[in-house]
């Protein structure tokens, strides 16, 4: 049961039943997952729970006394609501300790038919201000608010003075810096909808072309969005970390950001201190592997942290996206 | 580079993947293979959905075949083929053993391998991924489930390659032909 009182609560990933359950012996507080349909917003191929997996999935987690939080955190388009609802309908029944969700219509069924359940506002609302959080608080009684990752840790600290919530930070995995829910890149590219159909990049779309000199080239819905040298680290096949030529860099360039992870392991403290409740590692597409080696290098930072000694964290760069990583707007709005 | 054979007949003979290897007599074993996993393991394939039906190609590059897999249960295929004769796929897969090995025991993350370049993927990348989730769902390990269908020799053979598989320097990590 979550209760909010324990701060540095770790949030981790699972794709698959098999994650989920390596992410409790890791040592997760809460582990996140969604349903095998659009109303999550990690809905890709052979990932995802059927009712009969997250059943068994939160059984496990609330006998070795983890909690499961059910992401229905995509839009309803028109006309398909029965959908969100039906899997909110399934979460309580399977017990699931919380939602996690965007929409206002989601928000609002939750609140009134399920009102002992907690309420976890998704990043991918994109609510960045205590006045739409605390929208959010009072019409809908969220519990807890996911922050979007474009936000210093001084803007954090303020934030939580104004708002009457738990707040969560990601502080591993997908640097994540668009308007998330609001993004519309995918959409334009492929004509499927990240926020509604949950799929970023869908991977039938997604093609990887190699020519004779070693190069690799990603394309996405027949758009060519970066290339990479023999030697050089690839990324996600994500049209925001692509790299595009111009008549003025000819070479290619970055044009929204560039594929690296985000690892806040050194700013732990100043999480806790700025009034962060719980920790969010992202990668619900990430294997059993990556799950337990990062739910198990943070859960002993956070120990770490807890008893007061330096946190001292595993390298984890293998794992980050190019095999870069960065702090982000969490130590600098100047971090590119 | 893979190379189990003892130190001194290892340097006698050509890399791996160029010993002249006949593929006949190996395909009852890939098939049996194939079986047992399916019949310990069924929830792979209910994974895999739709992709049950696509042929994949997964190219071992220290092995001297690849092997075209079709994960259909009521007709399923595993069998060793010839690099210049792959037959009609839809998807490929090419890595060298150790890092095969340790992505199926989940010791390494499919995506970290991906982005260092050491995996490459060509072809229906989305049955590719439901492949690699698929895999990643089954707990326990797929390679001891088929070394212990040979006994104790499959045994000590795959204790042998995860030996080799821990790092770079370990025994019998290198081919040396000289």
């Amino acid at each position: 049961m979550i209760t909010g009182d324990v701060v540095g609560e770790l949030v981790c990933p699972a794709g698959t039943p098999a994650s989920l359950r390596t992410a409790v012996d890791a040592g997760a507080d809460s582990i996140y997952c969604g349903f095998q349909n659009a109303t999550n917003a990690r809905n890709f191929p052979g990932l995802n729970f059927t009712p009969r997996e997250l059943a068994g999935a939160v059984d496990y987690a609330h006998q070795r006394g983890s909690n499961v939080l059910l992401a229905l955190n995509s839009y309803p388009p028109a006309g398909k609501f029965d959908l969100w609802r039906e899997a909110a309908d399934l979460g309580a029944e399977l017990d699931v300790d919380a939602y996690i969700v965007a929409d206002m219509g989601v928000a609002r069924y939750i609140s009134e038919k399920h009102p002992d359940r907690r309420l976890h506002l998704s990043v991918q609302a994109a609510a960045a201000s205590p006045d739409a959080i605390n929208y959010y608080v009072r019409e809908f009684g969220v519990k807890r608010i996911v922050l979007p990752r474009i936000l210093t840790i001084p803007e954090i600290h303020e934030i939580k003075a104004e708002i009457d919530c738990e707040i969560e930070t990601f502080i591993f995995g997908n640097h994540g810096l668009m308007v998330e829910g609001r993004c519309s890149l995918t959409n334009y590219a492929t004509g499927l909808s990240t926020n509604m159909d949950g799929v970023c990049s869908p991977a039938h779309l997604v093609e990887y072309v190699k020519d004779s000199e070693g190069n690799m080239s990603t394309q996405l819905g027949g758009y060519t969005i970066d290339r990479f040298g023999p030697q050089e680290s690839a990324g996600y096949p994500t049209i925001c970390k692509g790299r595009y030529c111009n008549e003025v860099q000819p070479d290619g360039y970055y044009a929204f950001e560039e594929p690296i992870s985000l690892n806040l392991s050194k700013l732990l403290p100043d999480l806790m201190e700025a009034g962060v409740t719980a920790f969010k590692i992202e990668g619900r597409q990430r294997s059993r592997a990556y799950v337990r080696k990062v739910v198990s290098a943070f859960r002993a930072a956070v120990d770490d942290v807890r008893a007061g000694r330096d946190p001292k964290l595993a390298d984890l760069v293998a794992l980050t996206e190019g095999q870069k990583q960065t702090e982000g707007a969490f130590k600098t709005k100047k971090w590119r | 580079m893979l190379n189990i054979l003892p130190g001194p007949l290892a340097r006698r003979l050509p890399p791996p993947s160029e010993l002249p290897v006949p593929l006949l007599p190996l395909q009852p074993v890939f098939y049996r293979i194939v079986r047992r996993v399916a019949a310990k393991h069924p929830e792979l394939f209910e994974r895999l959905g739709k992709h049950q039906r696509t042929d994949f190609i997964i190219d071992v590059k220290d092995f001297p075949f690849a092997l075209h897999l079709r994960p259909f249960p009521p007709a399923l295929i595993l069998r060793a083929v010839r690099r210049e004769r792959l037959p009609k796929h839809q998807a490929a897969i090419a890595g060298d053993f150790r890092t095969l090995l340790r992505m199926l025991g989940a010791e390494e993350d499919g995506d970290a391998i991906f982005f260092s370049r050491e995996l490459v993927i060509s072809g229906d990348t989305e049955a590719i991924v439901t492949l690699r989730n698929a895999m990643d769902d089954v707990e326990g390990s797929i390679a001891e489930d088929v070394a212990e269908m040979f006994g104790p020799p499959g045994k000590a053979a795959l204790a042998r390659l995860n030996a080799m598989a821990e790092g770079p320097n370990s025994e019998g990590d290198s081919h040396d032909n000289g």
